[in-house]
């Protein structure tokens, strides 16, 4: 029969259509009970939903990436930069740009003095951070960037680009736990080779000089 | 007299004298300009390389080894259709004064945009050819690009990381640095008063006798479409030529997305050519990823670990079932089924997409993969979902829009015996992906070469052999089964493991040589051509981008048709912009 | 407060007693309200982001929800135009007279790094450095691309902005406002008509002295036009 075809993919749409009631009428009292995690998708969940934005934020998964912002340590005061410039290196839009800080003597020391992203170059890869070696930089989970002026408020210096290493913990937290291990794994090698090289310093003469290498 | 003999011991000496110069290590074949023509008549029908895959040029200025009476050279990429397997190479090398050689296009016709291609980026004049005018610029662009000699306005150094970054690292804007403090450079002496644009001559049709209809007097008229039209996929323009509502002629017009990729992989190291291949085919981020990577792989033989292997596959086949739902979707957007199937073919790709931002980092822009190995790992929790994806909610929705789609009278009305290419004609014109197996040639990269892993894998190739629209669209639905399948198996063998063999540089060291690497992208054959020169950066840097060679076939396959059909016709080739112009 | 995009709103001021005159900021309200509420984004795009912005129109993120829901593919019917990936040299003619087409009142949203200056591709020599250069940008939403979410934040921040103008003050109701930007043409380079000038005065100038700049100049290849 001629219009078959047609008619059936009618019945397509007029499904879709009578889903979304059904998904709705499932949930009663509302949807939006109990908060919903978009991520996973229910196995009886047909359709899919519209996030009512800026009312409602989706959950973002732990690697998004946007703009890479900067860590310190909110404890002691010092940035975990020590301004490398691997993540110079590995830029491929090379939108950052890093000064050495030097001490009094002029000797280059390892902290940066200006740290700058130009946020109109980032294409939001995470290099940056993959190959950092100090953890220092990481890819930022705030997309609202939206400004009016892009000669101004597009050029992150060091100041707006600081962020607490506690904001790294709470956005990224799988992966600060494994950092976390990792450090206090290095930390009781690193006493442990301590420990059995002084045990093995005092049974057998050394040489004063090799203690330096600690 | 060992001259003599050496001569006789190089290939196809028999068939074709004085052909062949030498034969180089690697296998490739370096072919005197004057017998090119002869020889690939000779390979075409004697040897059945049918298939010209990819075309390019290399500017080896300031290579070692290399000087001026043969700084230039077309590298030509053979394969068989019918055997499979690898490709046989030809090479043809030119002074730097005045670079010529005979245009191969009546041997292969698809070496038709790839050539104009070489002559508009390296100045390499191709004689004989049909229409040779830039292609990627625009007429009275004042120099050729992609010469190592050649600088843009905002140069800065031969090669990224620029010293000025770092240790001493003021923030300097480009246009502060160029000399015209904007991306613009002008040549002295010009005068922008009496400046006129060149005027281009677009190739009419010849052939009278198209397209008139009776004893009614009608007049050709040539409309333009695009660059800025709904339907043409982003910015690409057709110039159309109309006796009444059939078409006589068609050309396309490109490069309004030109954005450069190449010239700027060369100046990249290869690690930072990763992210700017997810914005070759923006659709299919991951499937460029694993192009790029197995390429460089193959350059510095490293090994890849089972999980991830398997992890690539995932993601590669992923990105299939997106390209093709989406390219159904826009086809339908074509036909005037406004949008309704493309929201369905986002609902699913949003669903990938986050799988995909969750493993990699990002939606779109995944960089994802590296040398020898990817990026990161996956949960169990992500596979389960996926699993749950793809044996559940996917068969299901496929099965929907075969539904919704296949059997409607009006997409069937609208779509078969439209747009026909015969399979001769899509070999010839260099045509892959599923328009070639739509036109009933079995051909798929994943088995007559494979790469990675997919030896492994149970599944088939679907053919049609209607050669038109409608079965370019049955070809991507099959495609997405059978992605579906090759899914199946991945995720239920898929092992524990490393994802990462060797450590992760950021500066790789690559020893020098050549590779051409392509796999079975959803839209055709992706192939990257790399030159080494054993420095960070590769020297010469080049995407066979199957939507650019794919697009030569749409002159051929809409003429004879109405207007209307050249939008679906481009619809079917499924296009996109950032891979086409690079 | 420079939320207003140029110098041209503050000439011609009303009086600073009529400022905060009841009927007027009413009228204000009224006005702005209809207007950024029923914002016509035109159906435009030119790369990457152009994916990102259809996804916004599409199911998850619903673009309708701001009665934007209406993409009007021709620049006559649409007020707000999003740039939407990389400006290139042999597109921009179009884009600015697409701009031009567009009736008063218009916006424009520089979507994704590359619009806002080139982004990633900003060496690329067919790659114009932001197209602000050209047309006014009211909005500028970073990320490459930008994700749905953030393009949405992007029309938030153009609706902010939009209830702050005055009717008093937009340039559309004054003289000269309908004035069409010049179209730029692509000449061995893409020029802009208003600067021609400066350009002659430099490229038909005696030779000056040689310094570093121009050296690097000087060692370009340039080919003859014969081609054409």
């Amino acid at each position: 029969m001629f219009g078959k075809g047609v008619l059936k993919g009618l019945g397509v749409t007029m499904k879709h259509w009578l889903y979304t009631y059904v998904d709705d009428i499932r949930k009663i009292p509302s949807r939006y009970a109990g908060g919903r995690d978009i991520l996973k998708q229910m196995p009886d969940e047909e359709g899919i939903f519209t996030i009512q934005y800026p009312e409602e934020k989706r959950v973002i998964p732990e690697r998004y990436r946007f703009t890479p912002m900067l860590l310190y340590d909110a404890a002691t005061g010092k940035d975990l930069c020590t301004a490398c410039g691997i993540c110079t290196k590995v830029c491929p839009t090379q939108c950052i740009w890093i000064v050495r800080d030097k001490d009094e003597k002029g000797k280059p020391i390892s902290r940066p003095a200006e740290f700058y992203i130009d946020a109109s170059l980032c294409m939001n890869c995470g290099l940056c951070s993959e190959f950092c070696p100090f953890g220092a930089i990481k890819p930022n989970h705030d997309f609202e960037r939206a400004v009016y002026d892009r000669h101004q408020d597009m050029i992150y210096d060091k100041q707006a680009l600081l962020v607490p290493l506690e904001y790294h913990a709470a956005i990224h937290p799988t992966e600060y736990a494994e950092e976390e291990a990792a450090k206090a794994a290095k930390a009781q090698a690193k006493a442990r080779r301590a420990q059995s090289r002084r045990r093995r310093g005092s049974a057998a003469d050394r040489k004063p000089g090799e203690d330096g290498a600690d | 007299m060992s001259e003599m003999s050496a001569q006789e011991t190089l290939p196809y000496h028999e068939a074709v004298p004085g052909a062949v110069l030498e034969r180089l290590e690697n296998g490739s074949l370096i072919v005197a300009a004057d017998k090119l023509l002869q020889l690939g008549t000779y390979l075409r029908d004697h040897e059945g390389y049918d298939l010209l895959s990819s075309v390019t040029g290399v500017d080896y200025l300031g290579y070692k080894g290399r000087d001026a009476s043969n700084r230039f050279e077309v590298v030509y990429h053979l394969y068989s259709t019918k055997r499979g397997g690898g490709p046989l190479v030809l090479k043809v090398r030119m002074p730097e004064s005045n670079p010529e050689l005979p245009s191969v296009v009546s041997v292969w016709p698809g070496a038709e945009l790839q050539e104009r291609e070489i002559w508009d980026l390296y100045g390499i004049r191709f004689t004989g050819h049909p229409n040779l005018r830039r292609i990627l610029l625009w007429e009275g662009f004042n120099g050729h690009p992609m010469r190592k000699d050649w600088h843009e306005a905002y140069y800065e150094e031969e090669h990224k990381p620029f010293r000025s970054r770092h240790p001493n690292g003021h923030h300097v804007l480009a246009e502060d640095r160029a000399p015209w403090h904007d991306n613009v450079f002008y040549p002295e002496g010009w005068d922008p008063e009496i400046w006129q644009e060149p005027i281009v001559q677009y190739r009419l049709p010849t052939d009278p006798s198209l397209g008139t209809t009776g004893d009614l007097p009608t007049e050709r008229i040539v409309v333009n479409f695009g660059p800025q039209h709904p339907s043409t996929h982003g910015v690409f323009r057709m110039i159309v030529t109309l006796e009444g509502e059939t078409i006589v002629g068609l050309e396309p017009e490109v490069g309004y997305l030109h954005r450069n990729h190449e010239k700027i992989g060369e100046r990249n190291t290869y690690l930072m050519n990763m992210p700017f291949t997810d914005r070759l085919d923006y659709l299919c981020s991951m499937s460029n990823n694993l192009g790029y990577a197995l390429a460089v792989e193959k350059l510095i033989g490293a090994e890849v670990p089972e999980r991830a292997e398997y992890l690539r596959i995932i993601m590669v086949e992923l990105t299939r079932i997106i390209n093709h739902l989406l390219a159904i979707g826009f086809l339908l957007n074509d036909l005037g089924a406004f949008f309704t199937p493309v929201l369905y073919a986002f609902e699913e790709r949003e669903l990938i997409l986050d799988l995909f931002e969750e493993a990699a980092g990002s939606r779109m822009m995944c960089n994802y993969m590296r040398f020898g190995g990817v990026a990161h790992d996956v949960s169990e929790d992500w596979l389960e979902r996926c699993r749950y994806l793809v044996n559940e909610r996917l068969p299901r929705r496929v099965d929907e829009l075969e539904r919704l789609l296949t059997e409607n009278e009006i997409v069937v009305a609208r779509c078969k015996g439209v747009g026909y290419l015969s399979p001769e004609d899509a070999i010839a014109l260099s045509v892959t992906g599923p328009l070639l197996r739509a036109s009933g040639v079995q051909y798929d990269i994943r088995k007559a070469e494979p790469y990675s892993i997919y030896d492994r894998f149970d599944f088939e190739i679907p053919v049609y052999h209607g050669c038109d629209v409608y079965d370019r669209y049955r070809v991507r639905v099959a495609e997405i089964r059978q992605s579906i399948r090759i899914l199946q198996q991945a995720l239920k063998d898929i092992p524990p493991g490393e994802i990462q063999s060797g450590k992760k540089q950021h500066l790789l060291r690559v020893p020098p040589g050549e590779v051409y690497s392509r796999i079975e992208a959803p839209k055709g054959e992706l192939g990257f051509y790399i030159v080494s020169d054993g420095s960070p950066n590769p020297f010469r840097y080049h995407i066979r981008a199957p939507s650019f060679v794919n697009l030569t076939a749409l002159g051929p396959m809409s003429v004879g048709y109405k207007v209307a059909d050249a939008i679906i016709n481009l619809g079917s080739i499924d296009i996109v912009l950032g891979e086409t112009d690079r | 407060m420079d939320e207003d995009r140029s110098i041209e709103y503050r000439q011609g001021q009303i009086p600073q007693e009529l400022q905060h005159n009841v009927v007027i900021t009413s009228v204000d309200y009224i006005y702005n309200l209809i207007r950024k509420t029923s914002l016509w984004p035109m159906m435009f795009g030119l790369a990457c982001c152009a994916i990102e912005m259809i996804c916004t129109a599409a199911g998850r993120y619903d673009l309708a929800r701001f009665g934007m829901e209406v993409m009007r593919p021709s620049p006559r019917q649409s007020d707000l135009m999003i740039v939407s990936g990389t400006v290139t040299k042999k597109m921009l003619p179009q884009i600015v007279r697409i701009y031009n087409q567009m009736a008063e009142p218009r916006y424009v949203i520089a979507m994704g790094a590359c619009a806002i200056s080139g982004g990633p591709f900003k060496d690329g020599y067919n790659v114009v450095s932001g197209i602000d250069k050209y047309i006014p940008v009211d909005v500028y939403v970073p990320g490459c691309p930008p994700t749905p979410e953030a393009l949405l934040h992007g029309v938030l921040k153009l609706r902010e902005k939009i209830a702050k103008q005055s009717i008093t003050q937009v340039s559309w109701y004054r003289k000269g406002s309908q004035d069409a930007i010049p179209v730029p043409v692509l000449g061995p380079d893409i020029f802009d008509p208003r600067r021609v000038p400066e350009i002659r005065k430099r490229t038909l100038a005696p030779r000056p002295d040689d310094d570093g700049s121009e050296a690097t100049e000087g060692a370009q290849t340039v080919e003859d036009q014969s081609e054409a």
